[in-house]
């Protein structure tokens, strides 16, 4: 995982949003166990009550169980995974939408460009290769 | 306050019963089992001044530190933050108020929850790292000498290497180690990321998150707020000898939608 962080929101937020991100690609993949909270406060240079702070907010979420002995786990229900995806994508789409409109660009214009954009970057990659 | 003579009270009840020994052995374990469940402050002032010769260095500080939470003591250049901590270890003495550790004014006893990393390094030169453990466990009896041996090896310090022969980051990170291998309940680090590299730096910052134990409290001193921001639950700002503030990391960073760094720069602008 590459933890990064930036100045304007919480950094348990910040986390929240990390490892969404990383059950959604997989990094923890469905079912399997996550490291322990010292672990993962020492792997993103964090402190440990930050850390455990942002996986009980998974916790509530439903992203991330625990089993008392055992530790840790990502949720084996994939449609959640699924929703996860979902929403971190709306979120990112959102803040493009806001860019774009900030530039001066309609809605039609801009989802032109995104085909263009798209159809273009695939031009690139064949003629590079 | 109604709070904080309560809980002087208590602390004064902890201490006779453990002076008179009237109660069986178990009686003196439970105040400090329920301490560690994280009740009272590990560290409280109360209306603390200290002034050199008529010249105040802290004015009426009134904080408390909890045990499990990591605390940037956050100020400029002389804004008291080695005074506050030199008082906290028993090196001075209060002109006014008073400064507390886990209840008592700083003593013998104090002394041995305290684990104190000094603003310079302050090793004996001519000692080699085996002479500096073997030191280390015969002054501190809560010395974790296994810890420290691995954390020096995780450097590829060579045990018979003496101080002397070592670079000023590397005397840096094994005074840290020799602070962080305590099993103490409060750790006074006075600068401990001042003048060391980037990579020692992350060095030093990973080895307090990796000691992290909730029955401690760790006090960072340091100007340097960007890079310790991540590690902090806490920070207390001192300007000039008055306590600015004292909030958690995240709520500054919900409440003002800035960094604590970025805050700092505003409420310390010149």
């Amino acid at each position: 995982m590459n933890w990064q962080f930036n100045a304007d929101a919480p950094i348990y937020a910040q986390l929240v949003r990390q490892i969404k991100l990383g059950i959604v690609s997989g990094a923890f993949p469905s079912g399997e166990r996550l490291p322990s909270v010292r672990d993962l406060a020492m792997e993103a240079e964090v402190n440990p009550n930050t850390m455990q702070r942002a996986l009980t907010e998974l916790e509530r979420d439903g992203l991330v169980y625990s089993q008392r002995t055992a530790g840790r786990f990502v949720t084996e229900d994939r449609q959640m995974i699924e929703d996860a995806k979902r929403t971190l994508a709306q979120t990112h789409i959102q803040s493009f939408l806001t860019a774009m409109t900030r530039l001066g660009y309609q809605q039609e214009e801009i989802l032109t460009l995104i085909r263009q954009e798209a159809a273009g970057g695939e031009g690139v990659q064949h003629g590079e290769s | 306050m109604e709070n904080l003579e309560n809980k002087d009270l208590t602390a004064g009840q902890a201490d006779l019963t453990a002076e008179n020994g009237a109660e069986p052995e178990i009686a003196p374990v439970f105040p400090e089992r329920e301490a560690a469940a994280g009740g009272s402050p590990i560290l409280e002032c109360r209306d603390l001044s200290k002034s050199f010769g008529g010249t105040p260095a802290l004015n009426h500080i009134t904080l408390s530190v909890m045990r499990g939470r990591i605390v940037g003591l956050l100020g400029p250049n002389g804004s008291g933050k080695t005074t506050l901590i030199k008082l906290a270890n028993g090196l001075l003495t209060p002109s006014e108020g008073v400064i507390l550790i886990d209840g008592q004014a700083p003593n013998k006893e104090s002394r041995t929850k305290v684990s104190y990393l000094p603003d310079r390094t302050c090793l004996p030169t001519w000692m080699t790292a085996v002479q500096l453990l073997d030191f280390y466990q015969d002054f501190y009896a809560d010395f974790r000498r296994d810890a420290a041996e691995e954390m020096l090896t995780h450097l590829n310090i060579r045990l018979n290497q003496t101080i002397k022969q070592m670079s000023k980051g590397t005397r840096e990170k094994v005074q840290l180690i020799m602070v962080m291998s305590r099993a103490a309940r409060l750790y006074l680090l006075d600068e401990p990321i001042g003048g060391v590299d980037p990579a020692t730096r992350d060095y030093i910052l990973s080895t307090i998150i990796s000691n992290y134990n909730p029955d401690a409290a760790v006090v960072i001193s340091t100007h340097l707020i960007a890079d310790v921001e991540k590690v902090l639950d806490d920070v207390i700002f001192i300007n000039q000898g008055q306590l600015v503030l004292q909030s958690s990391v995240d709520q500054i960073r919900e409440e003002k939608g800035m960094s604590v760094d970025a805050l700092f720069r505003e409420v310390f602008k010149c």
